[in-house]
């Protein structure tokens, strides 16, 4: 089934109303959704390069707008990487390592013991939007959590054009 | 001459049933398709046919489980629902089952795959109106608690199907009381152990099994009563089977047996590439397990440990829809009840998928056939060890499972189904347990189920459901505290919503919550705790926190005796915020326990010592500084945030009014968020940075022992999760970390024998190893 764009703006703005929410859930996909949500995070972004994959709430996939280059970009405007890398080395970060770290977030005793798990935060380094929080051992070494096929995912899947990539 | 005698089987046809299952093995394997079937002959010929044929039989299932769990009286099954029904194919594949626990799906069908690849047709015999039973662990079931009712179907004196019907039994005789003990470190200790025994014929139990079972388990009437449930149950749905045959035909109904598969099959590919994105997605669960402790009591000193249990998981989606998921750098089984198979691993993720990737009524086998698992033998989920333990394989499977949400809500939200986005499932616990006698004077063993309840992870587009599903059951239920209260002998003095057990965001995890519990009118009696407690299990997801993790909190020798007669105030409600407790003033003499020990072993407990049971909540999702600010007021006056926490969390600057309800000041919050984002960037380093410095540590071999004895395990299991650490940290090449020089022992390091490894065992290997 299909869905209007002010719907799907609704969705990503956290207020879809709950039968159409109902009628997402329970019914088969709209293979459509991909081009109007970019077209909507498009419109909510402060710049002009375009969108290809969204990563996160403010964490993006874009085309450069200036050389074709495919890069990984937050809300604010920082460019960390490459598409392909691991945008989060290329962040900035904070590691809770201590109980009162820990306590900043939890109440005691609900907190993960230190020296068990840590939580490491990875900013935005532009706005300080925290854009992914890691919660593994010491020692852990950070995660690149996705990899995607966007060619296949594009062209096989969607039967869309890949956009052009310097 | 040089000619094999034929040899008639009972499967419908004449082959016997390992000709049948090893047939349709061989025909997927070289077709890809589920026996071979390209065409599905019946579904688009007659399609309505097809389609009433799955709908009855659906219903059936569905009401066999409905009517039958009122037979048994153990709330586990009766008020929780931990119980579920599922049809199979003569071959042992699933074609529907019920709502319910249907990770057993895949368990049950194993079962049945074993008495097929043992040759129990030829002994002990399959015949019509017998009845099998079995919960072992070693061949796919879950944990030794889910007991497995298993009856074959017959037409015109062949085997056409069988049907299985699974419960968690309130106690198998183990250890200690209650259905997942945490005493034993070996399977001799799990409790009564069955190996799809023959223990009905004609559709009678036999005398031999019902006085030598009765007798091998504490709860003896739940036990009765909850086989009597299995048994109702599978036999509504053969006779269901029967009048279908009857009205539709055998040629349909068979047809239809194996067509549903290569359906379900074909069905799990399309959503793939309906809702996912191809590529790779890499993500790790982790979960403590902290034995080195005072108030953990086991047999073996090699067991008296702290570890931590480890599975990274790669997810492989390909172009054409198909998937791979790779497990590689799982830690090894241990010396505790954490384990489990393969089956229960693998069939278990599908109670996950049922609830976003596959949400339609026709779970079977199809998706089991649809999906390839790389599960290292020797890693915790594939044991290769006849000797280890089972009884709380929960532990781990719900820890490794919800980074499995983070992965595929990667791909639901690059597509722009936020609907389907989930951060993580709770960690299902705290397990309440324990027994003795109870109020009614009776051999009594507890598992409250209150866990069933526990906060759903954030979605992207609103917060997680506060105390109301567990990922084990579809159907979770905290269950009523007047039903708890006649199955335990324990009062409630409270039952509260968990504060600031969600995990903090944009949206919220959803927050578990807390039961007071009082021993009342028990004799001779133990408790014991069991949940995840140094670790939190749940990871947020893009910029959310992780769900809380767990504590203790028990107190003996109260004086609440003396308390109530004098009319002072007693402990009730919450232990609303733990960093200030007020129970324990009102205790002055009690000895309270009030710790990170969410593992122990039976203690003694009397009437009037206290029980706190706390369940947790799930992950956030999103930045905590992009929440609406009026919900995070909301969430203080509801009592699922402490005042605290909206400040130094969420930057939300809150006012008290006259009414005692905190609202918004707008303009300190503005402000307040802007401060916290620029310390954000004072206190943050360059990632590569940091990395200096925690290689240093690396190289110091600076951490726990009990951090270092997971990545040496790892390291031994997982070549290629060892290559890609020392890639990551660029780690000189006479850096080592090997187990045996840690100073902890590592028995199962080095030596290990598999079932398979005893005489006339044939084991079924489900995965790639």
């Amino acid at each position: 089934m299909a869905y209007t764009k002010a719907k799907i703006k609704d969705l990503v703005d956290g207020k879809i109303d709950r039968d159409t929410l109902h009628t997402m859930l329970s019914t088969p996909k709209d293979k459509e959704r991909f081009e109007i949500y970019l077209d909507i995070l498009q419109e909510q972004v402060p710049w002009d390069d375009k969108i290809i994959l969204p990563l996160g709430p403010k964490l993006y996939i874009v085309q450069r707008a200036s050389d074709r280059k495919w890069v990984v970009k937050s809300h604010a405007g920082h460019e960390f990487c490459d598409w392909r890398e691991n945008w989060k080395l290329h962040a900035v970060m904070r590691v809770r390592e201590t109980p009162q770290e820990m306590e900043e977030l939890y109440p005691r005793l609900m907190a993960p013991s230190t020296d068990w798990q840590v939580i490491r935060e990875y900013y935005c380094p532009k706005s300080g939007d925290l854009l992914d929080v890691e919660a593994p051992t010491p020692w852990y070494p950070v995660i690149h959590d996705f990899e995607p096929d966007i060619d296949a995912f594009y062209t096989e899947w969607l039967g869309l054009p890949v956009p052009e990539r310097a | 001459m040089n000619m094999q005698a034929k040899v008639e089987g009972i499967v419908r046809g004449g082959e016997t049933l390992k000709q049948h299952r090893d047939r349709l093995m061989d025909a997927t394997k070289r077709t890809g398709h589920y026996g071979g079937i390209k065409k599905m002959e019946l579904r688009d010929s007659q399609p309505i046919m097809y389609n009433k044929l799955f709908s009855r039989l659906r219903a059936g299932v569905v009401d066999a489980r409905e009517t039958a769990k009122k037979i048994a009286a153990s709330p586990i099954v009766e008020q929780e629902g931990e119980l579920c029904f599922t049809l199979y194919n003569a071959a042992g594949d699933a074609i529907l089952t019920s709502t319910g626990i249907i990770i057993h799906v895949g368990t049950m069908g194993a079962a049945i795959k074993y008495m097929i690849e043992n040759d129990w047709e030829s002994n002990p015999g399959i015949n019509d109106k017998d009845i099998f039973c079995n919960n072992d662990s070693l061949i796919g079931n879950v944990h030794t608690c889910d007991i497995h009712t298993i009856v074959p179907i017959f037409h015109e004196g062949k085997l056409i199907g069988w049907v299985g019907g699974v419960t968690h039994v309130i106690d198998t005789g183990s250890v200690g009381p209650g259905s997942m003990s945490t005493g034993q470190i070996q399977r001799f200790g799990d409790g009564y152990q069955i190996t799809c025994r023959k223990i009905g014929q004609n559709d009678t139990l036999m005398r031999d099994w019902l006085h030598e079972s009765q007798r091998s388990v504490r709860t003896t009437r739940y036990w009765m009563l909850d086989e009597r449930t299995r048994i109702a149950g599978c036999h509504m749905i053969r006779d269901l089977v029967e009048q279908v045959i009857a009205d539709e035909g055998i040629e349909n109904y068979w047809k239809f047996a194996y067509e549903a598969i290569e359906h379900g099959r074909v069905g799990l590919q399309a959503r793939i590439k309906a809702m996912t994105i191809p590529g790779k997605y890499r993500q790790v669960g982790f979960v403590d397990v902290p034995y080195a402790h005072d108030d953990v009591r086991v047999p073996s000193d090699f067991a008296k440990v702290d570890t931590i249990m480890h599975t990274p998981s790669e997810i492989t989606i390909r172009p054409d829809g198909t998937w791979r998921l790779d497990f590689e750098g799982s830690s090894r089984w241990g010396w505790h009840t954490y384990n489990a198979h393969a089956v229960s691993f693998t069939s278990g993720i599908w109670v996950m998928m049922t609830q976003s990737l596959i949400p339609t009524e026709m779970i079977n086998d199809g998706a089991a056939y649809g999906t390839e698992f790389r599960l290292p033998k020797g890693t915790w989920m594939n044991p290769n060890d006849r000797r280890v333990a089972f009884s709380y394989s929960w532990h781990f499977l719900v820890s490794s499972w919800t980074a499995l949400w983070r992965g595929l809500s990667r791909s639901y939200f690059g597509r722009g189904y936020l609907e389907e986005v989930n951060a993580g499932n709770a960690n299902t616990s705290n397990w309440l347990q324990g027994g003795g006698f109870n109020q009614f004077d009776e051999i009594h063993a507890v598992n409250s189920f209150e866990c069933a309840a526990n906060g759903v992870g954030a979605s992207a587009i609103k917060d997680g459901i506060s105390h109301a599903a567990a990922i084990w059951n579809p159907e979770g239920d905290m269950g009523d505290m007047e039903i708890w209260e006649l199955a335990e002998p324990l009062v409630y003095l409270g039952r509260q919503i968990k504060a600031s057990s969600g995990g903090a965001g944009k949206y919220r995890g959803g927050c578990g919550f807390e039961s007071l519990r009082m021993v009342w009118n028990a004799k001779d009696w133990t408790m014991f705790f069991m949940g995840n407690g140094h670790i939190s299990s749940d990871w947020g997801l893009m910029g959310g926190y992780p769900a809380a993790s767990g504590y203790r909190f028990e107190a003996h020798d109260t004086g609440l005796k003396e308390i109530i007669a004098n009319g002072g105030p007693i402990p009730h409600g919450g232990d609303t915020d733990p960093e200030n407790p007020t129970w324990d003033a009102m205790l002055p003499d009690a000895l309270i326990k009030r710790d990170k020990q969410a593992i122990t072993t039976e203690a003694m407990f009397k009437d009037y010592d206290l029980y706190l049971n706390y369940m947790r909540g799930g992950p956030g999702f999103g930045d905590p500084l992009d929440r609406e600010a009026e919900s995070v007021a909301r969430d203080v006056n509801g009592g699922y945030l402490l005042e605290r926490f909206a400040a130094s969390v969420y930057g939300v600057k809150l006012a008290r009014g006259k009414d005692g309800q905190f609202a918004v000041d707008e303009a300190g919050t503005e402000a307040l968020r802007a401060t916290i984002r620029k310390e954000r960037l004072e206190k943050a380093v360059p990632t590569r940075e940091w990395m200096k410095g925690e290689r240093q540590r690396i190289l110091d071999k600076d951490a726990g022992v009990h951090v270092q004895q997971m990545f040496a395990a790892s390291f031994k299991l997982g070549p290629k999760f060892e290559e890609s650490f020392r890639k990551f940290w660029d780690l000189p090449g006479d850096w080592a970390l090997m187990e045996a020089d840690l100073p902890i022992p590592s028995y199962g390091r080095e030596y290990s024998m598999d079932i398979s490894e005893l005489p006339d065992v044939k084991t079924v290997q489900f995965v790639d190893e």
